[in-house]
């Protein structure tokens, strides 16, 4: 077959398979961050924390409850999702009519802590969280062996962030939402409790958040740095598919995940720093990101 | 006794005991890094205390720089004060270029873009041949200051670290008391109509960010220096977040704040440095509280106090 | 896990004196520094200070009189906080010997702060040539092994059984670089070729992308220059991928007994490895491991913890030989007092350059069905005489040896 600049064909469908696969990890992730800053216009620098988080309690299921990988993939979302609305109601709240500086302060702040925690119990190297049984072995696709597991990744990720994107864009509650981004005290005349669903996207977000973390513990080890390497990737990612653009950060993800596929076929070293470049090129072409519109 | 005899005697206390810290037993190392990240908080805190711009990418200017004196001391072989003052200026320089990107936009984007091209400033950091990746640029001279005094000695390091120190601190309280500085105030305060009185905004903005990058600079090639080395650390994201705690911490609208923002968190870095990822723990938990109930920093509070006090 | 650290708090020192020719302060102080949560925490951490602990007791406890005491600190693999922390060691706390230090590119930025020092500096966990060659100093000791030495064991010995192509994944930094450069160098001079190698940061995690390359290069082994956690991670994941249902056959160039529990016999069975020390070897190995285990709630001791147990050993005796415990002094005796003889290194000698010549030994990893416990995991293949197992003087490009 051709080579693509020396590169044999196998090798290239490869990586970008596993780009894809990265890039769905990127893809709910910055689908909950968008949908923190487009609602409640906070810049939620714990985000990387709580997937951390995730992936722990899924580890803690099985360890100590002996509670496996099946059941843990929507207990943890649910424990992580109460963390949330409990961080939000004590502290975040407070923030919203401050300026964007405090919010991604006290969440930066926030995610040290919760680092912090889990890294004094735990060091930094990996805790080993196994593949599900039913997912281990994979398929030969003449290019790769495609683990199954990663292969599930994929497929539950693309459903559930297209999932969450129609009932925003496509659901009477989506729209309630999407109302009280616009104009809140109308929606509040109108008798819906704006605090409470604010309240509750925040939860739902972070709820993605951890169970992405269950997702990525067989993959990537259950370790307390899990959400330091991977938070300011998805920060650029969200800025560049458009800050509160859902389809945005949806698209952006799989799309960066791919891109870094890509490079680390042709130029390994700087697929972690790609994603910095695209974000510079686009924010002084687009301001608003590749989806965004320009905000009040 | 006047507010103002009053500030007046506390800033002489401080100078003094500034200036006899290694005689009564304080570390000099210690006291030394105290010093260099105080100066990086007050250079840091000219852009996002006096103009209001929030910028997540300082620790590119810092590490650029102790990078650039690492090698211009220890492999060029030039004398210590010029390795200092061109590192400082590598600084400025790349400061330039970041601001003259990243002030075609505003607030979040801002901070933003400053990260990204901190990101590749990392990367680039990470990859040359001179920086040595992981390893960093390990002994690096200390050298004679003029060709006469011997640096390697703690003590006549700690009165040149002294030195730099007032020089940085001067310029950027030269800079906050003067017309320039009016205009910057003023940009923090109502940028609009600073453009309606007819100043270019943004030739401010790109020259209190020079400004700011190349005495961030200066702290970081003393640091080099100081520490005879340069290491990936000092350019990470991690270190940039760091100064923005300092300077929340001691006060955003001051200009002494930060630095005692930073003598703060390099203690507390200090007396915790046994006890894991706790110092992770309490930084954390630090800004926490000063976001949401301590906004004004130490100095901050303690200015409204007096003032209060005053009447 | 927990860290601790004697109190840097208490006595306040001011700057230490100049070296002079006796023992200075009134108590010996011996630094045990390495990686205590990370990725290197396993291989050294609290093993090597609990080994340095029995070397003090076995020793008697005392040194002509003065008190043994024994620091610890955790390096976080990072260079600045290594040095850092030994800098303050020496100026605040009077620490006498650095010890263990695993992480090359922190036993680089440490060599140079107890070169300056005049500080006896024991390397066990480290294992960069470069601390034998460019980066050689009067002070330093590399004791437990190095990449050359890895390289000669493992990389010969797959060559020599038909793996004549390499692909290496690198960890990239200090140690990654000098093993696969030692590791090629072998090859190549054995006939196999490198098709290429790919870097991937420290403490990484995901070697999918790596391991897919690797996989298309085609080569017949795929060399781990990697340690820790790195190691294990890219040996799972290549079976994830298929990658030895494959074909290809994995070298895992440096790889400590606390690998292959967390890894278990199923994942890493038929490994080929070299190391420095096994516990199983003869009676007083057995001895030392035995008595490591009991201390350590029934963890064996890695060649790292061994080694620092005979290096702080050796040091002390040296010490007590001739009445001075400064950098240069104690090392020269060290070198001069002729062959070591204990459990770790029967007949070794420490050379000018600073290494510590030993016999190596060339293992393969177990079944399930040989093992007859845990920790009994090596089979012995066969050993390496020290003076063929490291490079040769000759080759030195230490500024200490006279070439």
């Amino acid at each position: 077959m051709f080579e693509l600049l020396g590169i044999p064909p196998q090798a290239l469908f490869g990586q970008l398979l596993l780009g894809l696969i990265n890039g769905s990890f990127y893809a709910l992730l910055s689908l909950g961050l968008a949908v923190i800053f487009g609602m409640l216009n906070v810049i939620n620098f714990a985000h990387g924390a709580i997937y951390m988080m995730g992936a722990f309690v899924a580890w803690f299921l099985l360890q100590f409850l002996g509670i496996g990988y099946w059941p843990a993939l929507i207990l943890a979302p649910l424990v992580v999702g109460a963390f949330g609305i409990v961080l939000e109601y004590t502290m975040l709240r407070h923030l919203y009519k401050l300026d964007h500086l405090y919010g991604l302060l006290l969440t930066f702040g926030l995610a040290l802590v919760i680092e912090g925690v889990f890294r004094n119990a735990y060091g930094v190297s990996g805790q080993p969280y196994p593949i599900p049984a039913a997912m281990q072995g994979g398929w030969n696709l003449g290019f790769m062996f495609l683990p199954f597991y990663r292969g599930w990744v994929v497929l539950i990720s693309l459903i559930v962030c297209f999932g969450t994107w129609l009932v925003i864009e496509k659901t009477r509650i989506g729209a309630y939402l999407r109302a009280a981004v616009e104009n809140q005290h109308l929606v509040r005349a109108f008798g819906i409790n704006v605090p409470l669903m604010m309240t509750l996207t925040y939860g739902f977000a972070v709820a993605l958040a951890g169970f992405a973390g269950v997702l990525a513990a067989p993959i990537y080890q259950v370790n307390p740095l899990m959400g330091q390497q991977v938070i300011i990737v998805v920060f650029a990612i969200v800025v560049i598919g458009g800050l509160g653009s859902i389809l945005g950060s949806i698209v952006t993800g799989l799309g960066i995940g791919v891109i870094e596929g890509l490079t680390k076929t042709f130029y390994p070293e700087a697929s972690s720093t790609v994603v910095f470049l695209i974000m510079a090129i686009v924010l002084l072409l687009r301001p608003h990101g590749l989806f965004g519109r320009p905000r009040t | 006794m006047t507010l103002e005899l009053g500030k007046k005697l506390a800033l002489a206390a401080l100078a003094v005991f500034i200036l006899i810290t290694p005689f009564i037993g304080l570390y000099p190392i210690l006291m030394m890094k105290v010093l260099c990240f105080a100066l990086f908080a007050v250079a840091f805190n000219l852009v996002l205390g006096y103009v209001g711009l929030l910028s997540f990418g300082h620790a590119a200017f810092f590490g650029m720089a102790a990078y650039f004196t690492a090698h211009i001391v220890k492999v060029w072989g030039f004398p210590t004060e010029i390795g200092i003052l061109l590192g400082a200026g590598g600084a400025g320089i790349l400061g330039f270029l970041f601001a003259t990107l990243a002030t075609r936009r505003s607030g979040i984007y801002f901070a933003m873009i400053t990260l990204a091209l901190a990101q590749m400033v990392y990367f680039y950091c990470l990859q040359a041949p001179f920086t040595h990746g992981e390893d960093g640029i390990q002994g690096v001279p200390r050298g004679r200051f003029l060709g006469i005094v011997d640096l390697s000695q703690d003590l006549n390091m700690y009165y040149f670290v002294v030195g730099v120190f007032a020089l940085g601190f001067f310029i950027i309280y030269r800079t906050v008391h003067s017309p320039f500085g009016e205009v910057l105030k003023a940009i923090r305060e109502n940028e609009t109509r600073v453009v309606s009185l007819g100043y270019n905004v943004t030739r401010f903005k790109i020259a209190a960010f020079t400004i700011s990058a190349a005495v961030t600079g200066l702290a970081g090639a003393t640091k080099s220096i100081v520490f005879q080395s340069a290491t990936l650390t000092d350019v990470h994201w991690f270190m940039s977040g760091e100064v923005v705690l300092m300077t929340l911490l001691g006060g955003m609208g001051t200009i002494a704040g930060p630095a005692v923002g930073a003598a703060i968190v390099v203690a507390l870095q200090n007396y915790l440095s046994g006890f894991g990822a706790w110092i992770t723990i309490i930084t954390g938990t630090i800004f926490v509280i000063c976001v949401l109930t301590f906004r004004r920093g130490i100095v901050g509070e303690i200015n409204r106090l007096l003032r209060l006090r005053e009447g | 896990m927990h860290l601790k650290t004697l109190t840097l708090s208490a006595a306040v020192l001011l700057t230490a004196s100049a070296a002079q020719a006796d023992i200075s302060g009134d108590v010996i102080k011996i630094g045990v520094m390495n990686d205590q949560s990370g990725l290197y925490a396993d291989l050294a951490g609290e093993g090597s200070v609990e080994a340095a602990r029995m070397a003090v007791e076995d020793f008697g406890g005392t040194l002509n009189g003065m008190p043994i005491e024994i620091l610890s600190a955790d390096h976080q693999n990072k260079p600045d906080v290594g040095s850092n922390i030994v800098r303050e060691w020496i100026d605040r706390d009077g620490v006498d010997v650095v010890v263990d230090v695993p992480t090359s590119s922190v036993a680089l930025a440490v060599a140079e702060v107890t070169g300056d020092e005049d500080v006896a500096f024991l390397v066990n966990g480290a294992a960069t040539t470069r601390l034998t060659n460019e980066d050689c100093k009067p002070t330093t000791v590399h004791y437990a092994y190095d990449t050359y030495a890895l390289a000669i064991g493992t990389g010969r010995a797959m060559v020599q059984e038909g793996g004549d192509s390499w692909f290496f994944i690198t960890a990239d930094y200090a140690f990654g670089h000098s093993l696969e450069e030692d590791t090629s160098n072998v090859v190549k001079t054995e006939g196999g070729e490198v098709l290429g190698t790919i870097r991937h940061p420290l403490s990484s995690s995901d070697f999918s992308s790596y391991l897919l390359q690797a996989q298309s290069s085609g080569a017949k082994v795929i060399g781990l220059a990697n340690a820790g956690s790195d190691t294990t991670n890219s040996i799972k994941q290549a079976n994830e991928f298929g990658i030895v249902q494959g074909g290809q056959q994995l070298a895992a160039l440096l790889m400590f007994l606390t690998d292959v529990d967390s890894l278990g016999l199923d994942t890493s069975a038929g490994l080929v490895l070299t190391t420095g020390f096994y516990w199983d070897l003869d009676d007083d190995t057995r001895a030392f491991a035995e008595r490591f285990a009991e201390r350590r709630g029934g963890q064996y001791p890695t060649m790292v913890h061994a080694g620092v147990y005979s290096s702080v050993m050796q040091w002390l005796k040296a010490v007590e030989e001739i009445g001075d415990d400064s950098g240069a002094a104690s090392v020269a005796q060290m070198k001069a007092a002729g062959p070591i003889d204990d459990f770790f290194a029967k007949g070794g000698e420490i050379r000018e350059d600073g290494r510590m010549v030993h016999d190596m030994y060339l293992v393969e990893v177990k079944s399930a069905d040989e093992s007859e416990g845990k920790w009994d995991y090596y089979n012995v293949l066969r050993t390496i005489p020290g003076d063929q197992a490291y490079q040769p003087l000759s080759e030195s490009r230490c500024a200490l040896v006279s070439n």
